[in-house]
């Protein structure tokens, strides 16, 4: 999934000088590393992170309580989970909080980032405070846009003829669209600086000739940025999937869930049947699921882009 | 060319710097003030009256403590990092081995792993390493998943350093090992520096795995300080947001100095 996006450049540019001097002469693999400098840290990561990910599947198919050893027993915990009304609820809420955020912050964050692209120096100094956000940690985040929302303390409680009663985690849709904003608040700058950089990247020859065509600022933006911008988009949008899909921080400080089950996506009710209920197996299942969405999903963003087959932006540049 | 300004744009940026500076001035304006004025005024009103008894507040609800176990996971995750990624990325740029190529696959593979994926697994593997409610446990997992970012920036960082360099060393019968410490490190100061701003930000903000891997007071991250203190005190919003405030201060540093590497290195990100 992620491996097509990012990876899929540099590896062909490793091809590409594989190619240029004949593999296997002597010459070429004087003064190579061999593949032995890369084994400290994969036997790291492979057991600290892809171990645990193969046990996540294991521990789907058994019963563990945190304490006792696990127990074989089948299929008993995917029954469970795909019949537990709560459970079916939080999946559509996963895909909704998702969809929000990639449909709200793709936008914004492109129209910022080409923005900021620019080369004005007021651009700069606005790009460092936009950076903020990206510094904290979601706790920090989480907890501070808790207080500011406060609904006796916050600003909606100053404001009751835009918010109403002021308490906007007391219902489904409010608490929902607290979830979004807060993600967009804190994601749509690292999204910006992915699109600035990109859009740093485009060849100024392209504009000009445009110019030159008598190409309008809008033309420009919609038939050279936007397309320029292809793989950053695609990069971008996984990178927001994937961190929909693990909304976790925000949903146990904001809302915890809350009011009732109506904020209890995913990621939170894997937490709560693992660390509340002491129902690991279940709580693996339910990784598990979100694991094989988040790639299910991203194939399929690659695929529809075309981005697997690595159409270049560089098309009619010599 | 004729350049009309684009009011638009600029007008969409400013409504942005609001939503993203008012939080942040209310949030620096409520933690100056005593709680009771706060709760009277609301969030949104000018200050007046001054007080750091917030700030005092927040230190000896135990946040010295907390800074300081941050500071040893940050520490060691940056030192971690720095051991494993370099000969990583070397490896990943230089070799000829097929090895090594399914290694950076594996890598890349791991940049969408998330930590919730395999929090139940964890608490299983460190627990019974004996490692539950200590710092070392929660360096671990945190560092592994600093990596596959890590490799992918600073590979890109090796790949521009010039093969003229590599060849003039291998003319001159160098060994991988001397190439590596007399020229890649060397010349991959921007990448590096990159990496640790990076791991640094991520071992400071982890969440997930001190909370499930940890339990005691003596154990607890700022993070995780911050949760409790907002389920414990959630009505003591000045106390609350000076905690926050403290939290941020020595990010705020790191990246006031590093702000180029970091900003430089996670363009590449998605540029490349």
């Amino acid at each position: 999934m992620t491996t097509q996006m990012t990876s899929t450049p540099p590896a062909a540019g490793n091809g590409k000088t594989a190619r240029r001097r004949p593999d296997g002469s002597y010459v070429a693999q004087v003064g190579r590393p061999g593949f032995a400098w890369a084994l400290p840290a994969t036997f790291f990561f492979a057991v600290f992170a892809i171990a645990p990910l193969i046990m996540v599947a294991v521990l789907s198919f058994m019963s563990w309580n945190g304490l006792g050893s696990p127990q074989w027993v089948g299929t008993d915990n995917w029954s469970r989970v795909l019949d537990d009304p709560v459970m079916i609820k939080s999946i559509w809420l996963t895909l909704l909080v998702t969809v929000l955020g990639v449909a709200i912050q793709t936008p914004l964050s492109i129209l910022l980032g080409v923005w900021a692209a620019g080369q004005q120096r007021n651009r700069a100094v606005l790009s460092v405070i936009y950076f903020i956000p990206l510094l904290l940690s979601s706790t920090a985040v989480s907890v501070l846009w808790r207080a500011l929302l406060d609904p006796n303390f916050g600003i909606p409680a100053q404001a009751t003829w835009l918010f109403g009663d002021g308490n906007l985690f007391g219902k489904q849709a409010s608490a929902i669209g607290v979830l979004a904003f807060v993600a967009t608040w804190q994601f749509t700058p690292f999204h910006t600086l992915i699109y600035q950089g990109a859009a740093r990247a485009i060849p100024s020859v392209l504009y000009q000739a445009a110019e030159i065509d008598g190409a309008g600022r809008y033309r420009k933006f919609f038939h050279i940025t936007l397309p320029q911008l292809r793989n950053s988009i695609v990069t971008s949008m996984i990178l927001m999937i994937v961190g929909g899909l693990t909304t976790f921080e925000t949903v146990l400080i904001l809302t915890q869930g809350g009011p009732g089950t109506d904020t209890t996506i995913s990621a939170y009710y894997m937490y709560q049947k693992a660390f509340k209920s002491f129902d690991f197996g279940a709580a693996a299942a339910i990784a598990l699921a979100l694991v094989v969405a988040a790639t299910i999903i991203s194939l399929i963003v690659v695929r529809v882009s075309g981005y697997d087959k690595m159409r270049g932006t560089m098309e009619g540049l010599s | 060319m004729r350049r009309r300004p684009n009011y638009l744009a600029g007008v969409g940026s400013l409504i942005w710097l609001f939503l993203i500076g008012l939080p942040l001035y209310v949030m620096l304006v409520a933690t100056v003030q005593p709680q009771s004025k706060y709760s009277q005024n609301g969030p949104v009103s000018f200050p007046r009256s001054f007080t750091l008894e917030n700030y005092t507040g927040a230190f000896n609800s135990g946040f010295g403590q907390y800074f300081l176990n941050t500071l040893i996971v940050t520490v060691c995750v940056i030192g971690l990092v720095l051991l494993l990624v370099p000969p990583l990325a070397y490896a990943i740029v230089r070799s000829r081995s097929r090895v090594t190529s399914q290694i950076f696959r594996l890598f890349l593979l791991g940049l969408a792993i998330p930590a919730q994926a395999v929090i139940v697994p964890m608490f299983y593997l460190i627990s019974k390493a004996g490692l539950y409610d200590n710092l070392l446990g929660v360096i671990l997992p945190t560092a592994a998943f600093c990596l596959p970012m890590s490799a992918l920036i600073l590979s890109g960082a090796m790949r521009d350093i010039s093969p003229e360099l590599f060849e003039a060393m291998a003319m001159d019968g160098a060994s991988p090992r001397r190439m590596f410490f007399q020229l890649v490190v060397p010349l991959s100061g921007g990448g590096l520096s990159t990496i640790v701003v990076f791991s640094a930000l991520q071992a400071w903000n982890g969440f997930l795995f001190p909370l499930v891997l940890t339990q005691s007071e003596s154990t607890k991250l700022i993070t995780l300080g911050l949760y409790n203190f907002q389920t414990e005190h959630g009505i003591n919003i000045p106390g609350l947001l000076a905690a926050v405030v403290l939290s941020m201060v020595p990010v705020l540093l790191v990246y006031l100095f590093a702000r180029r590497a970091l900003v430089q290195g996670l363009m590449g990100v998605g540029g490349k």
